[in-house]
């Protein structure tokens, strides 16, 4: 308890209203919870019957696994493919994804009218499901997420027996993590394939799975950069920019490959002409569009990439296209072929943003007591000087500023 | 009764809208006695309305061939059975409304307002017909508007009324193709997309549309995993090799600069012994 209290007295009062705004966060979500709980799903959101799945299948859970798919990109090409100089960023990136499948587990409960008989997939299948195989395969990667993060735990307490078996283990695990994966990022996907009648011509294709998968693997590295840059402020601590910088390309590689597949599958169902009907489903999908394509001209110019600030826009814009597909195809999409009218309560978004931040304070406060983050030497004299003033900046919120260290040394 | 296909055949042209189906459904199912009057909800599994020509027309579960909301349920707490129903088992449902979201025809309904909600829908009296019944709505309808029998039976009766009164009929048995095929047949004498029933939901059977995805997931798994756990094998065996040879040539290295070392030690000892012999 004096320790908390010590710390608090150490913090800056930016970092105390933060603290603030957080806390009134989680009491309110609490509170909300037990509205829905007690009160049913009616009470607290706009669904109905014409728009049974709203903004908490849209964005927690379908927008939180596709925000988590860092996870598995990153192991991907760290323990698969042999770039071990990633290796820095692979511990919060497999925590994140820990934290963020935990979430959308948890999200899935205030969505289920019956939330207590989630475990039923276990023992009543039902194969022909899209949803069954997602349950399994969440449950499954849930498991392995674990595996990857427990070594953090294990290193804590120093048990080296199950340590050294866990890394007997790895590639196997990885291998499980990384088909879990395309698996279900590209069957949350095939979950609209039954829809044909209901999901407008500009998002419902035969190949949707193929694009859930597509858009995943962009977003995935998208993740790695935005959270690497949070991780810098909040734990003042360098920032990989050699790493970010590489992962930018494969980020640029996939979202060339994703519109690319995109808009010709548009030519190929010849539904190409509703692009510019400039109906509401048509706007959508244009500012859906205009998001990729500004993050991808934003990377293909050197100097913006080059600097933090500019590789952050172009990632932040990366993960809000992603999010603004999977929000077209769950809602807006949706409308026109359901005859519904939906717009999510204040207390849905309420109960979403209640879930994002607890996982930000656990993030924060598990990276404070295990060793998540290796130890990092702030970024080289090259690296600082080709900084634009604007990353400077960016990660000037450090105790020492690294140029004045320097000098004064 | 056997497990013969069952079938309903709704005659909207025959039906006076008495609203005994209603009732009798509601007694039946023991639902409440206060149901919407103008649609379906969770309190009612079927309903009578009118068009403005005149005649009245019902909806319900149409019990498809193929169903969609059976397909997608992850715990199949929906089921089509043998005989024709559609039936839900509410211990099993989660409550993830999948169905509500994969019916053509929006049929499931929900209990929003309880904590503990279940879908509702009709399940064609399937107790009844396993007791060798009638469904409620069938066996109550004075004027023969609404019978069971035999699918093929139903579609036959069906077929002969459209071609001997052309007059009294639309030229179309909703219900014989669409989404593949469904266990509830109707007839009428406005065309159907007046009655706000939809057209447009195709003669496949939705559940192909996913199971085409579905039952590739076995070879991506296996191909899948062959390759990658292959590429990793490869790669990280050649970044062994490569580690490998670079510490032979180190070790060679550290061996040729103690071979040189030892070399000049002799070399030294060497003109030492010499450089004594002569001085």
């Amino acid at each position: 308890m004096a320790e908390l209290i010590l710390y608090w007295k150490g913090l800056s009062s930016h970092r105390k209203s933060l603290w603030l705004i957080a806390s009134a966060i989680i009491v309110m979500g609490l509170g909300l919870s037990v509205w829905r709980f007690f009160f049913g799903l009616g009470a607290v959101t706009n669904l109905s019957d014409e728009f049974p799945w709203g903004f908490w299948i849209g964005f927690d859970v379908m927008g939180g696994v596709a925000l988590a798919a860092g996870g598995f990109t990153l192991c991907l090409l760290v323990y698969i493919f042999g770039y071990h100089q990633y290796h820095s960023i692979v511990r919060p990136t497999v925590l994140t994804a820990f934290l963020g499948y935990l979430l959308v587990a948890i999200g899935l409960l205030y969505d289920l009218g019956k939330f207590y008989n989630i475990w039923h997939p276990l023992v009543m299948w039902n194969p022909h499901s899209v949803m069954f195989e997602v349950a399994w395969c969440v449950m499954l990667y849930l498991t392995v997420l674990f595996l990857e993060f427990v070594p953090i735990v294990l290193e804590k307490f120093n048990l080296q027996t199950p340590l050294k078996l866990l890394r007997r283990l790895s590639i196997p695990i990885v291998l499980a993590g990384v088909l879990l994966s395309v698996l279900h990022q590209s069957s949350l996907g095939s979950l609209f394939l039954i829809v044909p009648n209901k999901l407008h011509n500009l998002w419902y294709t035969p190949i949707l799975p193929l694009l859930f998968f597509l858009s995943a693997i962009t977003v995935g590295p998208a993740m790695v950069i935005v959270e690497s840059f949070f991780s810098a402020r909040i734990f003042r601590r360098g920032l990989e920019t050699a790493v970010l910088y590489d992962l930018a390309r494969f980020m640029q590689v996939g979202m060339l490959v994703y519109v690319a597949v995109k808009i010709q599958d548009l030519f190929v169902r010849g539904v190409w002409d509703q692009v510019f009907a400039f109906d509401a489903e048509s706007i959508h999908f244009l500012i859906e569009m205009a998001i990729l394509f500004t993050a991808m001209i934003m990377i293909a110019i050197r100097k913006v990439r080059a600097c933090p600030a500019g590789l952050l826009t172009a990632a932040g814009l990366v993960v809000s296209g992603v999010v603004y597909n999977r929000f077209n195809v769950s809602w807006a999409g949706m409308l026109e072929g359901t005859g519904a009218s939906y717009f999510p309560s204040w207390q849905e978004v309420g109960i979403s943003l209640f879930l994002v931040t607890c996982g930000i304070v656990a993030f924060v406060t598990i990276s404070k007591f295990f060793p998540v983050f290796p130890e990092l030497e702030e970024p080289s004299r090259e690296e600082w000087d080709v900084m634009c003033p604007a990353g400077k900046k960016l990660l000037g919120d450090r105790e020492s500023d690294p140029e004045e260290t320097r000098k004064a040394s | 009764m056997g497990n013969e296909p069952y079938a309903i055949l709704l005659d909207f042209t025959r039906c006076i809208g008495c609203g005994a189906c209603e009732r009798e459904c509601a007694r039946v199912n023991g639902l409440p006695d206060d149901p919407p009057e103008d649609k379906l909800d969770h309190r009612n599994f079927t309903v009578v309305l009118k068009h403005d020509s005149g005649q009245y027309y019902r909806r319900m579960c149409m019990h498809c061939e193929d169903p969609a909301c059976v397909s997608v349920c992850p715990v199949a707490a929906l089921e089509k059975t043998d005989a024709g129903p559609v039936v839900y088992h509410p211990d099993k449902c989660i409550g993830c409304r999948y169905c509500m979201v994969a019916c053509p025809f929006q049929i499931p309904k929900y209990e929003w307002h309880k904590s503990i909600p279940v879908v509702r829908k009709c399940i064609m009296c399937n107790s009844r017909i396993e007791n060798g019944e009638e469904p409620a709505c069938a066996w109550v309808c004075p004027v023969d508007a609404c019978r069971f029998g035999p699918r093929e039976k139903l579609l036959a009766i069906a077929k002969r009324r459209v071609s001997q009164m052309p007059d009294r009929y639309v030229d179309y048995i909703y219900g014989e193709n669409e989404v593949g095929g469904t266990s509830i047949l109707m007839l009428s004498g406005v065309p159907f997309e007046d009655l706000g029933f939809k057209m447009d939901v195709g003669e496949q059977a939705l559940p192909r549309l996913t199971w085409t995805v579905m039952s590739k997931i076995p070879n991506v798994v296996i191909t899948g995993g062959i390759m990658l756990g292959g590429i990793s094998w490869i790669i990280n065996r050649r970044m062994d090799l490569q580690k490998e040879h670079m510490d032979e040539v180190d070790t060679l290295k550290q061996d040729k600069e103690n071979w040189e070392l030892e070399r000049e030690a002799l070399n030294k000892k060497i003109r030492d012994l010499e450089g004594g012999r002569h001085g």
